[in-house]
């Protein structure tokens, strides 16, 4: 074999061994959530194929006892409010900076600049309180209103998108007489669609797996999102694996199927999120 | 229809008095002024409501004794802070950061070597694109139960192991030690798919030109990593340097899920929250979010010094 082919075949077998630590945990946990508590008390270890592939009495035991029902429609009902919030705070924050030049200006775009430097999981011991003297503790109010404040990063997507309309379209709709706020709604939120389309999918899938926000704001049982309600199955569940891991597929097959269908915008976005 | 009425109401605003009684041409300029504002007005309340007033009010509790429930709280001065230097046990979960720093150090050289070969011509590209970011998108709580199956006794680590003939009975997530690095790597697990995309898109973002005046030139592929990509990724690399001290830092759930902070994985946050929120003592937890706050904005402040961004400036 000459060097180029030895080099081709170790950088195969690199992608080939990277592709079986990123699968096979997931795979064990697939296989076990097809077991029966049976085939289970036998340990015939986690690989083992499972006797019944088309077993799915776990997920039914998962789906009901762990409350997945009201756990999906809780996050829905997060991820419906936060992110229609977010993309018309988004978009009106970009579109005022970019478009006005106005007092404290720069000030107002500091202060956005330095609000995404600061991590969210060290303020929350204070936020805390704020949220509670608003009586939206223990509510789905909480999580929507953080989500909605705190998101910075949708903010420099729809920046970047504003910047790239053309001002001469600003321009020709003022000299028809649209006053600004016929502007951003007939003219920059119709051409932010590609943005949209973007931060909804970023946002969307953060915001169906947080669980910092939820867990610290919803404790009641019925207030689960899937995160929360997925967390506690640790309790009743215990041990028993095949129950936990139909929970934990059962959580993750969304993300999946999202992810095939949507893979390019799913890219771009955390790129241009990422990157700001 | 909206045109008219538009321009109506902008002529009711009053303007400066027009001479000879002709409309005035242009709304007031104090109208002018408010427009941004308007727009402003809701982002900027639930910044201040959520990102400015918590700081301002942590900054406060940090010098008291509040326990965040009782309407008492005294001034203690900076006390806090003290006790969280001298208190060894309060400051030791900062070492626990080290082992995911020493993890986030293989991820990004992990991550550009990946970035780096699938940015070449190599079959089933987009498959193995898609199974290394993946993890990425993978809920938190449900890669904590993915994972604690995978160390538990006689679970997936152990079964591979065993089909390899290798027979363990060892606890991996028993001593502290063996716990940290299992939950660094299963960090590296789940965030080397987003400093991978990131490298990708980076490098393929690199005119095609400079691959092919380099390979006229006889470039091999180490020195196309050396001259043409590695100078081609340089502000995402710094970027990623970045989100990776202040993610080392500030390691929250997949310790929180997996081992509850048990057997010193416990890590900076985990142990801020249970101060908060646990031990009410919201005075002590918020001197440490302060303290953590500050190293973050600190590092990303070296990093901007290090490696001048154009890309950050907004105005």
């Amino acid at each position: 074999m000459t060097r180029r082919a030895v080099a081709r075949t170790l950088v195969y077998l690199s992608l080939v061994a990277a592709t079986v630590v990123v699968l096979l945990p997931l795979v064990a946990v697939l296989l076990t959530s097809l077991k029966s508590e049976r085939e289970m008390a036998d340990d015939s270890g986690a690989l083992a194929l499972p006797d019944d592939l088309l077993n799915f009495h776990n997920y039914a035991t998962a789906f009901q006892d762990g409350h997945m029902l009201s756990a999906f429609a809780n996050t829905a009902l997060i991820l419906l409010f936060a992110i229609g919030g977010t993309v018309l705070i988004g978009s009106m924050t970009a579109y005022a900076i970019d478009r006005f030049t106005f007092r404290f200006r720069k000030l107002v775009v500091a202060l956005f600049l330095i609000a995404a430097l600061v991590p969210g999981v060290t303020t929350q011991v204070a936020t805390f309180q704020i949220v509670n003297s608003f009586g939206m503790f223990d509510s789905l109010w909480a999580p929507i209103a953080l989500y909605m404040g705190t998101d910075i990063v949708s903010i420099y997507i729809f920046l970047q998108f504003v910047r790239s309309i053309p001002t001469s379209l600003d321009e020709a709709a003022r000299l028809d007489g649209a006053n600004a706020f016929t502007i951003y709604r007939r003219i920059i939120l119709p051409l932010l669609k590609p943005a949209i389309a973007t931060v909804v999918i970023v946002e969307g899938i953060t915001t169906y797996n947080d669980f910092y926000i939820p867990f610290l704001y919803m404790p009641s049982e019925d207030l689960g999102v899937i995160s929360t309600s997925l967390f506690r199955f640790k309790g009743p569940f215990g041990a028993h694996w095949e129950t936990i891991s139909a929970g934990a597929i059962l959580v993750i097959a969304p993300t999946l199927i999202v992810f095939l269908f949507l893979q390019r915008f799913i890219y771009n976005g955390f790129t241009q999120g990422a990157t700001k | 229809m909206t045109d008219t009425t538009a321009r109506a109401a902008r002529e009711s605003v009053p303007g400066p008095p027009a001479p000879g009684g002709a409309p005035a041409p242009r709304p007031a300029p104090l109208w002018r002024g408010a427009t941004p504002w308007l727009f402003l007005l809701a982002p900027l309340t639930l910044l201040i409501v959520f990102t400015y007033a918590p700081i301002a009010n942590m900054v406060a509790y940090s010098f008291t004794d509040w326990d965040g429930v009782s309407p008492e709280l005294h001034y203690t001065g900076a006390e806090n802070y003290a006790e969280l230097f001298t208190r060894s046990d309060l400051f030791e979960v900062f070492w626990v950061s080290g082992y995911y720093l020493a993890a986030s150090v293989f991820q990004i050289v992990a991550a550009l070597y990946f970035a780096t070969i699938l940015s070449f011509n190599v079959r089933f590209r987009n498959f193995f694109k898609g199974v290394l970011f993946f993890p990425y998108l993978i809920n938190g709580v449900a890669i904590g139960f993915v994972f604690l199956y995978f160390f538990q006794d006689g679970g997936t680590l152990d079964s591979v192991l065993g089909l390899l003939g290798i027979e363990t009975d060892r606890a991996w997530l028993g001593s502290p030690t063996s716990a940290n690095t299992s939950l660094a790597a299963v960090s590296v697990w789940r965030y080397l798919g987003l400093n991978f995309v990131l490298f990708l898109g980076a490098i393929q973002s690199i005119p095609g030109e400079l691959h092919e005046a380099a390979e006229l030139d006889g470039a091999n592929r180490w020195h196309q990593f050396r001259h043409v990509i590695a100078p081609g990724i340089k502000p995402v690399l710094s970027l990623t340097v970045i989100l990776s001290v202040s993610g080392s830092l500030s390691v929250f759930e997949i310790p929180y899920i997996m081992t509850g902070g048990a057997t010193g994985t416990e890590t900076f946050v985990i142990q801020t929250v249970k101060l908060a929120f646990q031990f009410n003592k919201t005075g002590l937890a918020s001197a440490a979010a302060i303290v953590l706050l500050l190293i973050v904005l600190a590092v990303t402040w070296v990093q901007r010094r290090l490696v001048p961004d154009d890309k950050v400036d907004l105005a």
